[in-house]
């Protein structure tokens, strides 16, 4: 995968030209191109030249037929439903994530009463618990929304704490003396502080969310892409899994990217000592 | 913290220095009588007697080591003594003293995502003014600060003497009546430090504060303090009290060439080789 965050090569201060950075931007790209490039050949010629059947490893053209063929049919309406259930379970885990950390960081009791709950929560096989979600709920988006976030809250929560927690003292002292209060310290000093710690977060998190879709799909679905899957994998339409598997590796990668560009945005003085 | 009765300043043990004068300007910004903080066994300083007038300056002097630091902790409120009265004008308990005084470390310690206005205006924002307001009020120091047209500069577009130009703006917005600084100057090259010594000087001579400076550069304390103590390493104990006489007006160079600045500097540094 090609999930490289490109950070612009700026110099100390001044500011690249617009077209200097995006000629940088595709150079540092190039790698990650032809890597693809060279997989995509092997590929091609494994499954062309070496005899290999179709349903054991479908060629890249046979993939690419198959996904256009039945988009229209399966994979537009199911890309859809499993995009809301990663999108609408990637928001709601930051949202309980951030809740949670914000909460461990400014109350030293809830930290030791909730720590141990959250890694052990860590260490619920999701496979079987999926199921029972399903049993609970049926064959609607709440399950899936559960795994997903059960997925991705916990990378969110160990990041923010560790982003609030890594303020200098001395500067907390400062704040002190300049009259800041609790509220005025974590607002003002924590909470910013903790923003690109957030967001790596965040990255993982997003690598994550497909992951939880599709295995809240397989517990029990009627459409997504991993009930696609869960389909075509009995009537060995090996090409029909890979054309979901690619989707659902470009959601990942969109999602990442998504992150990393407001991560710019919100925070562009954390590039700085960052390359 | 309970009230405390600081009647009179007693003369501190081993503090052979120049009588105090009497306070010309009305009243005292500070008083220590008997301070001691202990860590655990460590004991980091002990029976120390201070007065500041009021809006007059005082500059420690003494080895690294030697508990300068944590006696400004102990005056700004950030912590309590073991033993002894502080009393920041009238106020004695930690909470009320961190009211009254303002507290400059070396490290600038500025906000990254801040640009230098915000940086400023953060005691401001804190007191409650709300941000665009606070912005212009700081708005209309920064020249005399020498930082006008980099007011939306961020932090790591500006150099170390900037920096800490702004961390004193910072510092001097939050409107505390004592001034405390922490080698605030430690952390630049020598030319800087010359540049800002010179330009804190005059700032102060302007605009009057209770200061409390901590360094270990002599010739800075001799610079900036009307009044240099010295002190010695573990326990931190003050060993001798100065008064510096110098011409007001002078340039930085003029009052290193002076003879008594030259005088007063090698009695210090002798006391300080013989202290350490």
């Amino acid at each position: 995968m090609s999930t490289t965050v490109t950070r612009p090569d700026e110099s100390e201060v001044t500011a690249p030209a617009k077209s200097g950075r995006t000629s940088a931007g595709i150079r540092r790209a190039l790698p990650a191109a032809a890597i693809l490039i060279a997989i995509g050949l092997i590929w091609e010629a494994v499954s062309h030249w070496f005899g290999v059947p179709n349903y054991v490893l479908p060629s890249l053209d046979s993939i690419w037929s198959t996904g256009v063929s039945s988009w229209s049919g399966t994979l537009a309406s199911a890309t859809w439903v499993t995009t809301e259930e990663v999108v609408l379970g990637f928001l709601l885990s930051i949202v309980i994530a951030l809740v949670i950390a914000f909460a461990l960081h400014m109350s030293r009791v809830v930290r030791n009463a909730i720590y141990p709950l959250l890694i052990g929560s860590q260490a619920v096989p999701v496979v079987v618990i999926a199921p029972v979600l399903a049993i609970i709920f049926g064959y609607t988006i709440t399950p899936k929304l559960i795994v997903v976030t059960l997925i991705c809250f916990f990378p969110i929560v160990v990041n923010t704490i560790d982003g609030l927690a890594s303020v200098d003292p001395e500067l907390l002292r400062v704040m002190r003396t300049l009259d800041g209060n609790r509220w005025a310290t974590l607002r003002r000093v924590e909470a910013p502080a903790a923003l690109p710690s957030i967001f790596s977060g965040l990255r993982i998190a997003a690598t994550y969310a497909p992951i939880g879709a599709v295995f809240g799909e397989y517990a029990g679905s009627q459409n997504g892409l991993g009930y696609v899957m869960i389909q075509a994998i009995p009537q060995l339409e090996t090409a029909l899994v890979f054309a979901a598997i690619f989707i659902l590796t470009a959601e990942a990668i969109l999602l990442f990217i998504a992150v990393s560009v407001l991560e710019r945005i919100i925070c562009p003085w954390a590039r700085e000592g960052k390359r | 913290m309970g009230a405390s009765g600081p009647g009179m300043p007693a003369p501190g043990p081993g503090a052979p220095g120049a009588a105090p004068a009497a306070p010309v300007t009305s009243g005292i910004g500070l008083r220590l009588s008997g301070v001691a903080r202990n860590f655990g066994p460590l004991v980091a300083v002990s029976g120390v007697d201070l007065e500041v007038p009021l809006h007059s300056r005082l500059a420690i002097v003494g080895p690294s080591g030697c508990g300068k630091s944590t006696l400004l902790a102990l005056i700004c409120g950030l912590d309590e003594p073991s033993e002894g009265t502080i009393d920041v004008l009238g106020a004695t308990t930690s909470a009320d003293r961190l009211r009254r005084c303002a507290w400059m470390p070396q490290r600038d310690l500025l906000l990254p995502w801040r640009d230098v206005l915000g940086n400023a205006a953060l005691a401001l924002e804190n007191q409650g003014v709300r941000r665009r307001a606070a912005r212009q009020r700081v708005g209309h120091l920064v020249e005399r600060f020498g930082l006008a047209g980099f007011e939306e500069k961020l932090p790591h577009q500006l150099s170390g003497g900037m920096r800490q130009r702004v961390s004193f703006l910072r510092t001097l917005v939050a409107g505390k009546e004592v001034l405390l600084l922490d080698e605030p100057f430690g952390a630049l090259d020598s030319i800087t430090r010359a540049d800002l010594q010179e330009w804190l000087r005059t700032a102060l001579d302007t605009e009057p504060r209770t200061t409390v400076l901590v360094t270990h550069d002599v010739e800075e304390a001799l610079l900036i303090g009307e009044r240099v103590v010295v002190m010695s390493a573990r326990p931190g104990r003050i060993r001798a009290q100065f008064e510096v006489h110098l011409p007001h007006a002078g340039s930085r160079r003029e009052l290193i060439r002076h003879p008594e600045f030259a005088e007063l500097r090698d009695e210090i540094l002798s006391l300080l080789e013989a202290v350490t």
